[in-house]
């Protein structure tokens, strides 16, 4: 047992390797909590339950495209009988979670959820555009000639 | 009774003329004609575009209708000409309407490029050979595109024979000028094509080319509304549509 004290010592430094994430989160003071999401202040209710979002907010988007896209229906009737337009950009951005940072990605991050890839194409925030075109009433009027 | 094999013939084939006649008869009722006249009389619109070749003055450097819809829906400027996404975009006469052309009338085009666009077909080869419906025809005349579900094979681009169709070989948001955060850019990967400006249709909102054209050369509207602003000019003026031969079925319309 001549050897006892290297033996020991690799120990010791194997086991403080080991376990440096857990130091370096001591020491960081990152709580093991959820992650902290920044709610809306204008908004108190969202379209449908938090219960039912956290579990299904991206079957819920999957709809909203399906209904969007395919069935061209843009209207979304929420349980509370409120009606939103169907948009990822206008509704759940524009109107509520304005930083897709402090909402979207701290779920994903805090799991390690990799995605989503939504906003590869649409805009992750709203941005200040010009009103649209004045002369929006053309087509209805030419509709209600018939 | 005996029955030679000649009788036995003739009898089936009575019989078989017969039940084939009473079919015929019973696939056409008056109910049936009625219920088709009713249900086309509550269809929804066809859309359909005209453009007047005499008002169009893209010769003279005008490009309203380019810019408008490069602003509307996020389009990317690519430099390579092989990458291009074209929506709308301008064509020389003789490029689009090659029967059109004589030797002796080809001079009064030389000057005068079109405006070209998806031609939204009555019956698009775009859709039919889609492997994935990522694209698909809508009851209004709307040829749509699924940019989620497009896996980028480009058979619809091969289909297409007007080549209204474009394929980002790469990734387009960084090349979109003036980013529109109301409509979606597209990924690399995926074909895209005109929609008809179907967000704005949504809105009851003229196409962004059309309400965009100065010289109010592109008229927008339904083609089945017989007093409508499309049925009016076609019924006044001479149009033609492109490469008609093929049955496609163009809903784009050119007034010469």
């Amino acid at each position: 047992m001549r050897d006892r004290v290297p033996i020991v010592c690799g120990l010791l430094i194997f086991v403080a390797l080991f376990t440096v994430p857990v130091w370096r989160g001591l020491a960081a003071h990152t709580p093991a909590r959820q992650p902290e999401l920044k709610l809306p202040e204008t908004e108190k209710h969202c379209v449908a339950p938090v219960e039912y979002m956290r579990r299904a907010h991206m079957q819920m988007l999957i709809d909203w495209r399906d209904s969007a896209v395919r069935r061209g229906e843009r209207t979304f009737t929420a349980y509370d009988g409120r009606k939103y337009n169907i948009s990822l950009t206008q509704t759940c951005l524009g109107q509520c979670h304005v930083e897709r940072k402090d909402f979207c990605d701290r779920c994903h991050s805090y799991a390690g959820v990799s995605g989503p890839y939504c906003f590869d194409c649409h805009a992750d925030r709203m941005l200040k555009t010009a009103a649209a075109g004045a002369d929006g009433a053309m087509l209805a009027a030419q509709r209600g000639t018939r | 009774m005996k029955m030679t094999r000649k009788e036995f013939l003739r009898v089936m084939g009575l019989a078989a003329a017969g039940a084939g006649a009473g079919t015929l008869f019973t696939v056409v009722t008056p109910k049936m004609l009625a219920d088709t006249v009713a249900a086309k009389a509550d269809a929804k619109p066809r859309w359909a575009m005209v453009v007047d070749f005499q008002k169009c003055r893209f010769g003279e450097d005008c490009e309203q209708c380019l810019a408008a819809c490069k602003e509307a829906h996020n389009l990317p400027e690519v430099s390579s000409r092989a990458h291009e996404i074209k929506w709308v975009w301008k064509e020389r006469f003789e490029t689009v309407f090659p029967e059109q052309q004589t030797d002796y009338t080809r001079q009064a085009y030389v000057k005068h490029p079109l405006p070209v666009l998806c031609n939204h077909c009555d019956d698009p080869p775009c859709v039919r050979v889609c492997p994935t419906q990522a694209t698909w025809k809508r009851a209004d005349g709307v040829v749509m595109m699924d940019y989620h579900r497009c896996i980028g094979c480009r058979y619809c681009m091969a289909g297409c024979p007007y080549g209204s169709r474009s394929f980002n070989f790469e990734d387009p948001k960084p090349r979109v000028a003036r980013p529109n955060p109301e409509f979606p850019t597209r990924t690399k990967g995926v074909v895209e094509k005109c929609n008809f400006c179907e967000e704005r249709l949504a809105k009851g909102q003229m196409p962004a080319c059309v309400e965009k054209c100065k010289q109010k050369a592109m008229t927008f509207g339904d083609l089945r509304d017989p007093n409508g602003p499309v049925r009016r000019l076609l019924a006044a003026r001479y149009a033609i549509r492109r490469r008609t031969e093929l049955g496609t079925g163009p809903g784009v319309y050119y007034l010469i």
